[in-house]
């Protein structure tokens, strides 16, 4: 890779990990309905106040990628796309997490749903891609494992 | 007694005849007069080694008694043991075919039949079953598991084993223990194999790719080469690269820090598909270290592999399981580990398609192969300075010492004593690997056999204090990486060892319910608020501070002179009565 290019791609990437670090501590700046979906400790309860409703339909155009078990509980890497129209906001939970929002990205129109973020996982746990698209909400769910490791042959 | 050549291949004509006829499930050795004489089939031949765990000579291996398979691997494949492994590939019961695939009558049985596997008398197997095809219609191909094992493995840090696989013609190979070598050393390796090492499930993280760290593909940040295209005569093969899939939580992530790992089944249909449209081969077939149940999935998810050469699991498997997809067949085979055998895949070759197979799994029988001349020099080379350290006597075995299976095995209870005894501990830890050659009862042990049964890159020894309540979540991570039920969620390797505590087992319970009654030996229930001192070694996490096991272990034995196993901890079961993958249980069983 190019020295510039990476140089750009890194500053970004910090810029990035600024931004996250802001959502993560939500201040004054942040809506209180935001505040209240990262804060909150129940799965259902997250998704009430960030989406408006805890349920969303199960649909196989809510791409997830986990690793079935988590080389690092520290840093997961989750990848989330769809092929729905209209997608507004993609939304990662992680239900037994202390506070089960990982993330929220808005998706403004004519931009492409596809976004990565790695994220902290205490213990095993399902992880939840929420696509709202269309007001709707649509979702898929996979088990990812954090184990102590070690003793394989 | 050993039995001479001659009486030796009188048996193996009467087991092959009785074994291998046409119309039976298998064809686990030649139908010909002797075990060796393969006809010929089709026009390309595989060979597939796997799990050699760098036993360059010739050793004793003893197959489990206890293998248990839960849910739909039940009764299934490899999840069978001893007689249930024989009937349902409607072998005999008795003979060299029965000894090489099961424990049964072992020490009788290992006396009679002598030692097996050795890269010289491999080598002198692989040639002829080359030859008899011609050099172009055959590849040789290894699963991994290859520089790990020994001492002079250890010491070279696997380059003898990459030397002696360059001399045996290995093909192309994937990795595993390979791994837990630092990555320049891995590098440097692959860069001495003459063969072709692929992987299409290793990438780069997204640090290592900012940071220019060395990739086959910085596009698709494949860490090495996925997949190779080889000519067999008229025919072209696709061979794709498949690693052990959790090599960073099962070993040391701090000595690949650069690497991610994963099964990665929906990238593996991608490169299928990319590869037939691509390159138009006559067969994919992939070389895999995800371990058997896993490919047993895989094979039923992913579209378009003909076959899938497996290792990790170790599992002597005599025939090719043939398992349907949406849109065909695959053919899933495992041929063992310690290089006890060699898996013969002769494939029919159409336009773009397999038209036929046979497989057989031939033991490799040291007494019935001679031994190769240049391979045996290179070996002798190999283990010139490191001789003295290895042949030192350390104790004399009272009784057959081995680990397979998936509780404690006889030598996993000499290694739990020794770090209990040297280290003054309550309990003490050890991994359940697959790994580790067998002693015979009356044979002494030596530093040889301890380096076989220990030796890794992250050997070090710990003391410390654990409550009841940490020793039960070790159990149950570690009861769950053997008995999840989802394949895709096990790890491959056994139970972990105890030493100064039993417990009862239920294999088909969820995570944290698995284990229950945990007590001392001398009855004490385990409070989980009470602390204990506990003995380990193999810590994946960092490294621990204490001396390398095998130091403890032969300390151990040299002070013991004689060992025999006083009280064997291994788990009372529950709810596996009955099950095929379990016989001649040595603790109680409901």
């Amino acid at each position: 890779m190019n020295k510039q290019r990476r140089l750009i791609l890194k500053t970004l990437m910090q810029g990035g990990m600024a931004l996250g670090a802001l959502m993560a501590a939500p201040g004054a700046a942040l809506a209180a309905w935001m505040e209240s979906a990262f804060k909150a400790k129940d799965m259902g309860e997250a998704m009430k106040n960030l989406l408006g409703s805890a349920n969303a339909q199960d649909s196989d155009k809510v791409r997830l990628e986990t690793p079935a078990i988590a080389e690092n509980g520290a840093v997961v890497p989750i990848k989330v796309s769809s092929s729905l129209p209209n997608v507004e906001s993609i939304s990662i939970f992680v239900k037994n997490n202390p506070t089960p929002l990982a993330a929220s990205f808005e998706i403004p129109e004519g931009t492409e749903p596809k976004v990565s973020v790695r994220i902290r996982m205490g213990k095993t746990s399902p992880v939840t891609a929420v696509v709202k698209a269309g007001g709707k909400l649509y979702s898929t769910t996979k088990e990812t494992k954090v184990t102590i490791g070690g003793c394989g042959g | 007694m050993s039995m001479n050549r001659r009486e030796f291949v009188h048996v193996l004509g009467l087991a092959a005849a009785a074994g291998m006829l046409p119309g039976g499930k298998v064809l686990a050795a030649g139908s010909g007069k002797s075990l060796y004489e393969v006809p010929k089939f089709g026009n390309a031949r595989i060979l597939h080694m796997t799990d050699c765990h760098a036993q360059l000579l010739p050793i004793y291996f003893r197959e489990p008694n206890v293998n248990l398979g839960l849910g739909i691997s039940r009764g299934r494949p490899p999840h069978l043991v001893g007689k249930n492994l024989l009937k349902y590939y409607g072998l005999p019961e008795k003979g060299p075919i029965a000894h090489a695939l099961t424990y049964l009558n072992f020490d009788a049985a290992a006396k009679t039949y002598g030692k097996v596997g050795g890269f010289a008398h491999m080598a002198t197997l692989v040639k002829q079953l080359r030859a008899e095809v011609g050099e172009s219609q055959s590849l040789l191909l290894d699963g991994g598991d290859t520089w790990q094992g020994s001492g002079t493995a250890y010491w070279t840090r696997g380059k003898d084993m990459v030397d002696a696989c360059n001399q045996l013609g290995v093909d192309v190979m994937t990795g595993h223990w390979e791994f837990t070598y630092t990555e320049d050393e891995v590098r440097a390796n692959i860069q001495r194999f003459k063969g072709e090492f692929v992987a299409q499930n290793i990438n780069l993280t997204e640090d290592a790719l900012f940071d220019d760290a060395p990739a086959y593909d910085t596009d698709t940040g494949h860490a090495f080469k996925p997949y190779t295209i080889k000519q067999m005569g008229k025919h072209r093969v696709a061979v794709i690269g498949q690693a052990f899939p959790y090599t960073p939580i099962a070993n040391p992530r701090r000595f690949i820090p650069n690497w991610t790992f994963g099964i990665k089944d929906e990238n593996m249909q991608a490169l299928v598909d990319e590869v037939r449209a691509k390159e138009k081969p006559d067969a994919v077939i992939v070389i895999s270290h995800n371990g058997m149940d896993v490919d047993l999935k895989m094979a039923s998810r992913v579209t378009g592999v003909d076959v899938i050469f497996g290792g990790h699991t170790h599992d002597g498997v005599p025939g090719a399981m043939e398992i349907k997809n949406s849109k065909g067949v695959t053919l899933v085979t495992n041929a063992g580990s310690n290089g006890k055998f060699l898996g013969v895949m002769d494939l029919d070759l159409g336009e773009g398609k397999v038209k036929g197979y046979r497989f057989r799994l031939l033991p490799v029988f040291s007494n019935l192969l001679d031994a190769d001349p240049a391979m045996s020099r290179l070996i002798e080379d190999i283990r010139k300075p490191y001789q003295k350290d290895l042949s030192e006597k350390l104790a004399v075995a009272d009784e057959t010492l081995y680990r397979r299976g998936n509780f404690n095995g006889t030598f996993d209870q000499i290694i739990c004593d020794a770090l209990r005894a040297v280290n003054d501990a309550q309990i003490s830890l050890s991994p359940g690997f697959r790994w580790g050659t067998t002693v015979l009862a009356g044979d002494a042990i030596t530093m040889e056999n301890v380096m076989d049964q220990t030796c890794i890159t992250y050997p070090e020894t710990y003391v410390r204090e654990m409550s009841g309540e940490e020793i039960k979540l070790i159990l149950e991570d570690v009861c769950d990486n053997l008995f999840n039920e989802d394949p895709y969620y096990q790890q491959g390797g056994d139970m972990v060892r105890v030493g100064g505590m039993d417990y009862t087992c239920t294999p088909g319970e969820k995570m944290g319910k698995r284990i229950s009654d945990m007590q001392l030996d001398d009855g004490t229930p385990i409070d989980p608020k009470k602390k204990y001192k506990v003995s380990g070694w193999a810590t994946v996490g960092s490294q621990a501070p204490g001396e390398p096991i095998w130091d403890q272990v032969a300390e151990y034995l040299r002070d013991q002179k004689h060992v025999k196993v006083k009280k064997l901890n291994t788990p009372k079961l529950k709810g596996v009565a009955g099950n095929p993958g379990l016989a001649d249980y040595p603790g109680k069983v409901s």
